[in-house]
């Protein structure tokens, strides 16, 4: 197997390079985590992210062959090679396969992703039928791995403005989410030409998300819901 | 003192799983100034991976109450779990899985709007009569919604997070105080003082210490070897859970949950064998008897596959409405790991390292307890424990599935609310003493050497397969012997390890080394305590010494790191309010 990984230590590199690696065809791995753990131990130096290694942690997200995913749940069988490995783009490298993700998580938190309800707490749990419930599937899953927003042209151009489908996906998970109240406020929050309205329904989010989840057709959502406030 | 950045908090929280999350809820939402410490961020702590759910006698279901559900837990442990802390969790789970419910999290629900619960196994109505159904689920994600929902409650309440910290070292001083922790930002490489009145571990468990397990890499025992060489004992490290269905020959949890909606287990021969262990409640026995059924039905040639080397569960009987809606991650990680879609067939499973019953021995406040010398145990002060890595010790030789969820918002919780009553008392930080923090500093600088040596992987792979091999599912003395003499000189060879990384930036293989070495004491806890057991119990089964002996053996193990020495102490058998479950004969 052969491998074409994009290192960089700010230590010691003045700009990122791609580096060959290989293993022998019966090394044993399947997943391409379990590749990349065999290539560490050739070279300890090379640096990701994971935990699970079962695609439900989030951390070892990175762009495979031009396409984000998550290393852990990707044969390597499925993918052409040389493999390409390069951090997420558009956000900041930290070290090699690792980017900062402070404005992803800052984006996250400005979805106010809280369940917001005033009433007084009832003794048991709030009903909600399953019909109500349904609703949340799809939406709930998110792992947060940033595979989608890193895919997203309108957040490469506007990171700072536009909140990107992660954390808009949050956002409609509280709207459609039958015990939480603060639907005004949260549409209000995102009546803006950025925060919402920069996605332009690329779907690119859709078609990388690790989880099979829909985050543009979330927000198709949450933009009807906003005209239908304003007609 | 080397010159490192200091912060100070009224509280530290070490972990970000539910455990710690819950108890820096208690202690935000109280105002007091508490700051979470994660070596990963909040989300994927390996709580996430929880997956049927979390018990509470809410009795949407079947009839229940808190009483069927502690006599469910005592049983279950064995008799080794403490019946107060039992009654405990026992008696807040409603009210706790309520607020959860309240939190956000998006429980499945039943027709009337109420949440969704569903059989697990050594669950029984009115004290082992039918089976109840008491595990509240979201789907089978109920762990990735409950920290998820904990996390963003933590973000509303303003808690303060140092996500990708590592803590090397307990900060004690010479009075036995704990005064904080040293950590290290890990994208930076710089250490940090972090000063609080009061430091919670919230760790988690040390799976890794087994080749096939079901945890996460992060899972290495930090807090409990953090403990250990503090100079506090590690209690019940004997008792490892194997879950008796994971993914054959990788070890991902396929939940109990699939045999809680009907699923079940055939041999080699199609045969549901677990009429034969466990007559009245089959494959929803307690864990460690399915375990032990399965690793059985192997060991006597009955398995499945070409090497007939595991079994199968049967699933595809549910139909494919009941899968999608009740087990939909399972589907998710049968098909991309066993390379099976359970709608059409059966998974292919074998017991597998699961959970550490035991670990840091606190009260049911979460107050981490210790002798003192030859005396009885007493706080040691400043310190508290909840969750995987604490040992309460609510679940005692065997856990039951979905107590694991339950018991860290209830001991989280609890742990919050003690700090906050100390908290009032202690106005002030007591000084921290500079060689406390370059003892700490000294795990660090080790690593630093450059030249010859071993890595850590191989020391790692040695130290698994070693666990495995001779600490498994049924042990005997003369197997676990042998294991310790290796796995001694195995720890021996540590010291002369070193990196083939100095960089300071991110530098994983450092951080794989620090936990290496946390590995390894754990390891080393576990086989002692366990060749000193000479009985089975729960999940600690020994071939040759197959009965329960509660003469000699119902007590509490503690062992200690400096000369491996074992203590052992009472179970509290009296519970807070209501009469005693005296041990009795364990059936299923």
């Amino acid at each position: 197997m052969k491998f074409s990984i994009y290192r960089y230590n700010p230590e010691t590199d003045r700009a990122p390079r791609m580096q060959d690696y290989s293993l022998p065809d019966d090394c044993g791995a399947v997943m391409l985590l379990d590749a990349l753990m065999l290539l560490k131990q050739q070279d300890a130096t090379l640096s990701f992210r994971r935990s699970c290694r079962e695609g439900v942690c989030g951390s070892d997200a990175m762009n495979i062959n031009g396409r984000n995913g998550l290393a852990c749940i990707l044969p390597i069988a499925d993918l052409g090679q040389p493999i390409a490995l390069r951090p997420l783009p558009g956000l900041p490298v930290v070290r090699d396969l690792i980017v900062d993700l402070t404005q992803f998580y800052n984006q996250y938190r400005a979805a106010k992703p809280w369940l917001i309800n005033n009433d007084p707490e009832p003794e048991m749990e709030r009903l909600q039928s399953p019909e109500e419930r349904d609703c949340l599937d799809g939406l709930y899953e998110c792992i947060l791995c940033a595979c989608c927003t890193t895919a997203c042209p309108s957040f490469w151009w506007n990171p700072d403005r536009f909140l990107g489908p992660a954390a808009l996906l949050q956002s409609w998970r509280f709207l459609a989410d039958s015990r939480d109240q603060a639907t005004a406020e949260r549409l209000d929050d995102l009546e803006d030409p950025y925060k919402l309205f920069r996605c332009h329904t690329i779907m690119n989010c859709t078609d990388v998300c690790p989880k099979e989840l829909n985050p543009s057709k979330a927000i198709g959502r949450i933009k009807q819901m906003l005209a239908r406030r304003v007609l | 003192m080397s010159r490192i950045a200091r912060r100070r908090f009224d509280a530290l929280v070490i972990g970000a799983g539910g455990g710690g999350l819950r108890a820096a809820l208690q202690l935000s939402q109280a105002e007091a100034h508490v700051a979470v410490v994660s070596k990963v961020f909040p989300t994927r702590s390996h709580t996430v991976a929880a997956q049927g759910g979390i018990n509470a006698a809410l009795a949407n279901v079947s009839p229940d109450n808190w009483h069927w559900h502690m006599y469910d837990t005592v049983k279950g442990s064995d008799y080794l779990g403490d019946q107060d802390a039992i009654e405990y969790m026992c008696r807040a789970a409603a009210r706790l899985v309520v607020e959860l419910e309240h939190f956000g999290v998006p429980f499945s629900r039943l027709d009337g709007g109420r949440i969704y619960q569903r059989a697990f196994g050594g669950q029984s109505q009115n004290y082992g009569g039918e089976q109840a159904s008491r595990t509240c689920a979201a789907a089978d994600r109920t762990g990735h919604a409950m920290l998820h929902a904990l996390y963003q409650q933590n973000l509303k309440a303003r808690t303060h997070f140092f996500d990708e910290y590592f803590v090397l070292d307990l900060v004690m001083d010479t009075d036995g105080y704990c005064l904080g922790a040293v950590a290290i930002e890990i994208e930076t490489g710089e250490p940090l003082l972090i000063e609080a009145k009061a430091t919670l571990l919230a760790t988690g468990g040390a799976g890794r210490i087994y080749r096939t397990t079901t945890n996460a890499h992060i899972n290495t025992g930090d807090g409990m070897a953090m403990a250990l060489r503090a100079g506090i004992p590690l209690q019940d490290m004997e008792f490892v859970q194997f879950h008796p269905t994971g993914i054959a020959g990788i070890g991902i949890l396929i939940s109990e949950g699939v045999r809680g909606e009907g699923g079940y287990l055939i041999n080699g021969s199609g045969e549901r064998f677990m009429e034969r262990y466990a007559p009245h409640a089959k494959d929803l026995a307690s864990r460690d008897v399915v375990a032990r059924a399965i690793y059985t039905e192997v060991e006597e040639g009955r398995g499945c596959g070409p090497k007939k080397d595991h079994i199968l569960i049967k699933v595809d009987h549910l139909g494919e409405e009941v899968i999608k809606k009740r087990l939909p991650g399972i589907r998710e990680l049968s098909r991309r790991f066993a390379g099976v879609d359970p709608i059409e067939g059966p998974i292919p499973v074998y017991p597998t390292a699961h959970y550490s019953m035991g670990g840091i021995p606190t009260n049911r406040f979460g107050q981490v307890v210790a002798p003192v010398q030859t005396g009885p145990e007493e706080p040691v002060p400043g310190l508290y424990a909840a969750g995987e890595c604490a040992c309460v010790s609510v679940h005692g030789a065997n856990r039951l599935g979905g107590n694991s969820l339950l018991d860290i918002v209830v001991f989280g919780r609890a742990a919050g609310n003690h700090i906050l009553e100390i908290l009032k008392e202690y106005r002030y930080h007591r000084p921290t003493p500079n060689a406390a923090v370059d003892a700490v500093l000294e795990r660090l600088r080790r690593w630093d050497r450059k030249g010859d040596g071993e890595s850590v992987d191989v020391l790692r792979d040695e130290m698994q397969r070693l666990m495995e091999k001779h600490c498994g599912v049924f042990r005997t003395g003369k197997v676990m012997a042998e294991g310790i003499k290796k796995l001694e000189a195995l720890a021996r060879r540590l010291p002369d390890t070193v990196l083939r990384d100095h960089s300071r930036v991110f530098n994983t293989a450092r951080i794989e080394a620090l936990e290496l070495e946390n590995l390894m004491d754990v390891a080393l806890a576990t086989i002692h305590s366990a060749a000193a057991r000479q009985e089975s119990r729960g999940a600690h089964t020994r071939l040759d010494f197959p009965k329960r002996d509660d003469m000699q053996w119902l007590k509490h193990t503690l062992y200690n790191r400096d000369g491996r020495r074992l203590d052992y102490k009472p179970v509290r058998m009296k519970p807070l309010t209501v009469d005693p479950f005296p041990p009795k004969e364990r059936v299923y």
